[in-house]
């Protein structure tokens, strides 16, 4: 893709703790179009901290660096706290890993939805109001104003992953973060889910960065994956491309998971090298 | 069969209105491995609680080796022959303890002598080592304290081991190390194992036969090799086969 929409160079994230920094994130290194990009990696791999640092959301007391951190021309470290609320909700939106806890549960869907939608753009409540149905219609929601007046408790695991994908895109960013997006949903649901941001990511036109810990659904989805060890990428590959993967780790990961119609006993365990977190 | 290590017959479990287990029937032979697969509220985690005796059911029988049990009262002996391990290893082991004493309880509770080498083998058998004795599970990873679960209830040397989804909260790689480890443990111990998930790799990987259920039901009970063949006939299963297969842009 020729228009690049972020630019991430040397990117580190460190927390300081009394037993001395943890770096978590340790340059990072990567540029993103209109694209589909995976970040794949065990927990506390940096994954999530990478697509967090982004999005600006990483705690006051880390510390984060960066050659470039570029958005759409400007340096997102560099901007003030005011612009970085500009942009994130409105160019930059993310979606998490579990409905139940990131969805306010004492204001109901259709609040919560409207309020991002007024925070970025001054239109009236009707407008709003319509929008956001039209909206929930497009994620698939097959009684959009009954959903609207729900609160989200009272909705189940998927519905509420397709309300919180509504809340993130109704603002028509350029760049979504997707954190887990599906970790929390049965596979039955999690593959509708999928399909429904699979939709919308292609129609709008967005560049997606998809963080996971499942190195087959990540290459199933994008067309490109980076994958991700103890702060560092050790691969980048595209998709197509995942079973010539070259490190010991990508290699590790694929074969670990038991499938259908293989015989392996014992499983192939990962055998972590030293050097892999140098 | 002949000689089924647990038999349930037409149990049915209800929370108030609310039907979570339709007369299922299970039978699990001696040395089995057992899986049970569904989606969330299908009733699997219900059926495994009902036998643990931490839910009540309403209706039907359980047997397990030979005796019959109902409601919630079970008697120590129940104990000794069936074990638990639970899905989440944050929440399962007590924070205040340490591991020298999560394995120590049921030890004492049951009498047993020679504490002290068992507590040791225990947790040699699960690969932790003797440095991990008295930590506390704060101090311990995601595996690491699912190993510890799984040492509490090897200790009692049951013979049949409940698992509900022992490693949908672990990652991948240590999800391989987790299931060698409890593949091993059945294999040196004759355990007979009934294994709860989601994911049907995990099971057909685990397991030589499993029941899917759906909404308090059992759909169908098939071998891992008719899974293996296709050669199911429900729709469900089906279903869930497509989605372990991963997501396809159509």
């Amino acid at each position: 893709m020729t228009d690049k929409l972020l630019t991430v160079e040397d990117l580190r994230v460190s927390f300081p703790t009394r037993t001395g920094e943890v770096q978590a994130v340790r340059g990072v290194s990567f540029t993103l179009g209109r694209e589909r990009l995976g970040i794949v990696g065990e927990s506390g791999s940096g994954k999530s901290q990478t697509g967090r640092a982004i999005m600006g959301l990483t705690p006051k007391h880390a510390k984060i660096t960066a050659k470039t951190l570029n958005f759409a021309g400007r340096d997102l470290l560099a901007i003030s706290d005011r612009e970085r609320r500009e942009i994130r909700g409105k160019r930059i939106a993310m979606v998490l890993q579990d409905p139940k806890y990131s969805l306010n549960p004492v204001s109901t869907i259709g609040r919560q939805i409207i309020e991002t939608l007024k925070t970025h753009e001054r239109i009236s409540t009707a407008e709003a109001k319509a929008r956001t149905l039209a909206m929930l219609e497009a994620v698939q929601i097959r009684d959009p104003e009954r959903v609207f007046s729900l609160y989200p408790h009272e909705v189940s695991g998927g519905m509420g992953q397709r309300v919180m994908i509504a809340m993130m895109l109704i603002c028509g960013p350029e760049l979504l973060i997707a954190d887990e997006p599906t970790s929390a949903l049965d596979v039955t649901v999690q593959l509708e889910v999928l399909g429904i941001l699979d939709k919308l990511v292609a129609e709008r036109g967005m560049g997606l960065i998809f963080v996971s810990h499942d190195l087959r659904l990540v290459s199933s989805f994008c067309d490109r994956v980076l994958v991700m060890y103890a702060g560092r990428v050790v691969e980048e590959l595209p998709s197509a491309d995942l079973s010539k993967a070259q490190h010991p780790y990508t290699q590790g990961l694929l074969n670990c998971l038991p499938t259908i119609g293989t015989d392996r006993h014992p499983l192939p365990v990962l055998d972590r090298k030293k050097e892999w977190a140098l | 069969m002949t000689a089924n290590v647990l038999s349930v017959r037409d149990m049915v479990v209800t929370f108030d209105d609310f039907v979570a287990l339709d007369h299922v029937s299970v039978d699990v032979a001696t040395g089995e491995s057992f899986g049970i697969v569904g989606e969330s509220g299908s009733g699997k985690s219900t059926l495994l609680r009902a036998v643990a005796g931490l839910n009540t059911f309403s209706a039907g029988t359980l047997s397990i080796n030979g005796q019959s049990y109902s409601g919630r009262s079970r008697s120590k002996d129940f104990y000794r022959t069936v074990q638990m391990v639970f899905q989440d290893p944050y929440g399962s082991l007590h924070p205040r303890q340490t591991v020298d004493r999560l394995l120590l309880e049921p030890l004492a509770i049951h009498g047993f002598d020679n504490v002290d080498q068992r507590i040791m083998r225990a947790l040699d058998e699960v690969g932790l080592g003797s440095g991990f004795r008295f930590r506390y599970s704060h101090q311990l990873s995601g595996g690491q304290r699912q190993r510890v679960a799984i040492a509490r209830a090897l200790i009692l040397e049951p013979k049949v081991l409940l698992l509900d989804e022992p490693t949908s909260a672990l990652d991948a790689s240590i999800q391989a190390e987790i299931l060698n480890l409890l593949e091993q443990a059945r294999k040196d111990r004759g355990l007979t194992f009934v294994m709860v998930s989601h994911d049907l790799g995990v099971i057909s990987h685990m397991c030589e036969r499993l029941a899917v259920m759906k909404s308090g039901k059992v759909v169908e009970t098939v071998t891992a090799d008719a899974l293996e063949s296709r050669a199911f006939s429900a729709d469900y299963t089906r279903q869930l086969m497509t989605a372990s297969e991963g997501f396809r842009r159509v």
